[in-house]
């Protein structure tokens, strides 16, 4: 069986799986349960300075969008950091610590950027023998219009500084979580890792309006009649947060540096595709407050199972793997060259390979042949786009097939050539004319 | 109810109040309860919105049902029940009554892929119900044309045709036999199919559009003839029907017992009170089509202890649809097949029983194998076909028919004479099915508006 316990910035935990710093993690009672359940960490929700405590709005204060059947694909969120007091969470960390040992207790921290608010909470929060900090440069909402979060997340000088107090002040491991709401993730990357940074956790959430009412035109979730950005989050970010956390992977200057992976991961299997790609671990929120803590059971069994079925003994077996295989653009293979093809024994005869191909690519499909509906790859025409694979609505009925080396690509008439030939070198290119 | 708490429940013979109202108010309910919004919404999300969609060639009508159905789920009802009516003004009766399992649920792709269609009936009820009850009118009458048009008979065939031509400015006026428009959408389908009435107010929906007048007891006849009707018309529509009965074809007298199952249908949607059908206690029905299993299922529903429906053929033969035939056994109703009745037994000049003879194919041919046996019935009711009845006579000297139907010559149902059009179960290539008189009866309107304005 593969063992997937999790050493993350030195921080051990049963399983690599932790709930990101957000609601589910506000109060012991939660995350016990959550501990309960088996998750393999917490990231205690956002605590801010001493004072009187964070005030909420009293309306609605999610939002989301839905696929078919209800299936929550996107949530959004106007709840601050933590609206309870300082001290109690501070007790109640400690408490939950000493309870539960074996799993990871990393605390998030929010303070206003200035270097005494820092160096003061950081002896509150290592007192109760938490495990570590994560520094929470990323509410896109609300904390912001006060020079905080994503404020700071989006100038990278800001990361370094409010980094570099920490580490000078704390033994705890200091890990910065990632706006993504920046043009290249890479900046703030390597200014948290200037910064002394142990770790980069993101991606936390994207600024959005989730929807309009079309009655009383609020932005949604509306309070009285207005509405405000929010924080965007669940299944539908997971391609943003993928490529942000294999970016910094592959980035020569942060190469190395520990990543928490986070972004809609709800599955095991977005897990898997998390570490694959560098992340050392993996947070996760939306997918427990739609179903709750339950769902780490089959992510655990999920990923057991995979690595067991690969041949994967430990997680090292598996971060990181897919990072090599990232690259630009112009390093990828034009002589790699494939055509679609239907298996017309599982086709369903839909029609939506065609009129995808018709309407909007490349008109290599058909619709009728000798009076029939029937839908067949018309290869003379396939530039192997991958397009109606992705519209088909059964799973591996369409499947892309690579021409061999010496056959003929009937589009242009041309031999597949078997080395490898990337742009850089194609006549087309102006640069390699301009080069010579 | 107990047994032995109404004597009427075993009795002998054909008697009324079998059950008590109770139990009757529950067997004649809807027998496919509506889509509530968030079941709706469930429905929508699974349609595909397939390419030159197979359910759309499967509808008679040619419903655009991708658009539709994707219009629900996104909360366009309204919009829904608009792209429903533009091909098929009685889409909520055939919503209903359509079978649906054997024309576009059966080509839906998701019945290819898991078995399990896309719910597009019921989908189309969600639709219109809301624009019925709403009484959105989605039609406006064009400028009138002056043209006269006479159709006969309001049934599905001839609604269709008449709100279709007064949707173009014409003057319609619907002669219908009856006392009561509707046809067979109001005698001739069972109750639970059609509950609350709905033929009525479906009636009244399309007739809102305006320029339609129905006269009612207005068969053909020496009184109207179609000659007359030509006459005093730019163009006639002829979609009577159906009003004729096949008869057994027994020797013998015919005993106090037997019955029309037309006629019983009939009978059991005027009722208001469902309690005072007279029903056997043990019931056969003769026949194979969806009359004999509307029939037979409402026998059983009136509290007849057993009901038999004896067909000829195999029952892959039958007209009535697997689905059918499993609701009539899921009702308790035995079907039989390769048998057809030999005799009809009878004491005092009163039915006691039904011999039958098993029959098998011959060099394609049905034969009897002289094998018989009886069955105990206390009432036995036709159900093997409909004929067109005294039309036959009336119109035989007017117009060609052919088969006992009339003949058209295209496909939108030209007769032999040059201003007169036919549709739905009359003509030669009816199809008993409500969903293809309406889309006959709508492309004889086009026909008929063409001819008459280009």
């Amino acid at each position: 069986m593969a063992d997937i316990s999790n050493t993350f910035v030195g921080i051990k935990s049963p399983n690599p799986f932790w709930l990101a710093s957000a609601p589910p993690t506000d109060k012991a009672y939660n995350v016990e349960r959550a501990f309960e359940a088996g998750w393999g960490g917490v990231v205690w929700k956002t605590l801010g300075e001493e004072g009187p405590p964070i005030v909420n709005v009293n309306g609605p204060r999610y939002g989301a969008i839905w696929g078919a059947d209800r299936r929550l694909l996107g949530l959004n969120n106007i709840e601050l950091i933590t609206d309870r007091d300082l001290y109690l969470n501070l007790r109640e960390i400690k408490e939950v610590k000493a309870k539960w040992p074996d799993r990871a207790m990393i605390v998030s921290l929010m303070v206003p950027c200035e270097e005494q608010a820092w160096k003061g909470i950081l002896p509150l929060v290592e007192e109760t023998g938490a495990d570590g900090i994560e520094l929470n440069f990323g509410c896109p909402h609300g904390m912001s219009e006060r020079g905080m979060g994503s404020a700071v997340g989006q100038v990278p000088e800001y990361i370094e500084m409010v980094t570099r107090w920490c580490k000078q002040t704390t033994r705890m491991p200091v890990i910065v979580k990632l706006t993504p709401n920046i043009s290249d993730i890479r900046y703030p990357a390597r200014a948290a890792k200037a910064g002394g940074a142990d770790a980069v956790s993101l991606i936390n959430t994207v600024s959005s309006i989730v929807s309009v009412n079309l009655d009383d035109f609020s932005p949604e979730p509306s309070i009285d009649g207005k509405g405000s950005h929010g924080g965007y989050c669940g299944p539908a970010v997971k391609p943003i947060a993928l490529n942000m956390v294999a970016e910094i992977s592959r980035d020569e200057e942060t190469a190395g540096l520990p990543i928490s992976g986070i972004g809609g991961i709800t599955t095991w299997r977005d897990a898997a595709e998390f570490l694959a790609l560098g992340a050392g671990n993996v947070q996760v929120c939306t997918a427990a407050m739609t179903y709750g803590f339950k769902i780490v059971e089959e992510m655990t069994a999920g990923l057991e199972a995979w690595m067991d079925s690969k041949g994967h003994k430990t997680l090292d077996d598996v971060i990181g793997r897919a990072t090599p295989n990232v690259t630009d653009w112009q390093y990828l293979n034009l002589n790699f060259i494939t055509k679609a093809k239907i298996n017309q024994d599982t086709c369903i005869k839909c029609g939506r390979c065609h009129i995808a191909c018709e309407d909007t690519s490349h008109q290599a499909i058909t619709s009728m042949v000798d009076g029939a509906r029937h839908f067949e790859v018309i290869d003379e025409e396939c530039v192997g786009c991958n397009l109606c694979v992705n519209v088909c609505p059964v799973e591996n009925c369409i499947t892309m097939e690579q021409l061999p080396a010496g056959a003929v690509d009937t589009r242009t008439g041309k031999k597949v050539d078997k080395k490898y030939a990337n742009w850089t070198e194609h006549p087309n290119n102006p640069s390699v004319v301009a080069a010579e | 109810m107990a047994a032995s708490s109404n004597p009427k429940k075993l009795a002998d013979g054909i008697v009324s109040g079998r059950l008590p109202k109770t139990a009757l108010d529950e067997n004649f309910t809807d027998v496919h309860p509506p889509l509530d919004p968030h079941e709706a919404l469930v429905a929508s999300d699974r349609c595909y919105f397939c390419y030159d969609a197979p359910c759309v060639t499967a509808c008679p009508t040619a419903i655009d049902i991708p658009l539709f159905i994707r219009q629900i789920s996104t909360g366009n009802t309204l919009g829904a029940a608009e792209t429903i009516f533009d091909q098929n003004i009685l889409g909520g009766m055939c919503a209903r009554v359509c079978p649906t399992e054997t024309l576009c649920e059966q080509a839906c792709v998701r019945e290819a892929a898991e078995g399990k269609p896309v719910t597009i009936g019921l989908l189309q009820r969600f639709a219109t119900d809301e624009a019925m009850q709403q009484d959105v009118q989605f039609f406006e009458r064009q400028k009138n044309t002056g043209k006269k048009i006479a159709v006969v008979g309001a049934g599905p065939a001839g609604l269709a045709c008449a709100h279709r031509l007064a949707l173009y400015g014409h003057d319609v006026t619907i002669y219908e036999a009856r006392k009561k428009p509707g046809g067979l959408n109001e005698f001739g389908i069972a109750t639970y199919k059609t509950v609350d009435d709905f033929a009525q107010h479906e009636v009244d929906y399309v007739t809102a559009i305006g320029g339609i007048d129905i006269r009612y007891a207005s068969p053909l006849g020496k009184k109207l003839s179609l000659d007359k009707l030509r006459k005093e018309h730019d163009a006639v529509f002829l979609g009577m029907g159906l009003a004729g009965v096949n008869a057994l074809g027994l020797k013998g007298a015919t005993p106090q017992g037997v019955r029309d199952a037309v006629e019983f249908i009939a009978e059991l949607r005027q009722a208001k009170n469902k309690g005072r059908i007279p029903i056997g206690r043990r019931v056969v029905v003769i026949g194979g089509g969806m009359t004999a299993v509307d029939c037979a299922v409402q026998a059983k529903l009136l509290g007849a202890e057993e009901v038999t429906i004896c067909y000829r053929r195999g029952q892959k033969n039958m007209n009535a649809s697997p689905y059918e035939q499993e609701l009539a056994t899921s009702h308790g109703v035995t079907i039989r097949d390769w048998v057809q009745p030999a005799k009809l037994k009878a004491k005092n000049g009163q039915l006691t029983g039904i011999t039958l003879e098993y029959t098998r194919l011959e060099k394609k041919k049905l034969v009897g194998t002289g094998e018989k046996f009886s069955l105990e019935a206390d009432q036995v009711f036709r159900a093997i076909g409909q004929t067109f009845g005294d039309n036959e006579s009336v119109l035989e000297d007017e117009l060609k028919l052919v088969g006992g139907h009339i003949a058209t010559v295209d496909a939108q149902g030209q007769t032999s004479l040059p201003d007169v059009w036919a549709g739905g179960d009359c003509i030669a290539d009816g199809e008993d099915l409500t969903v293809t008189a309406v889309a006959q009866g709508r492309d004889s309107a086009e026909a008929i508006h063409q001819k008459l304005m280009g």
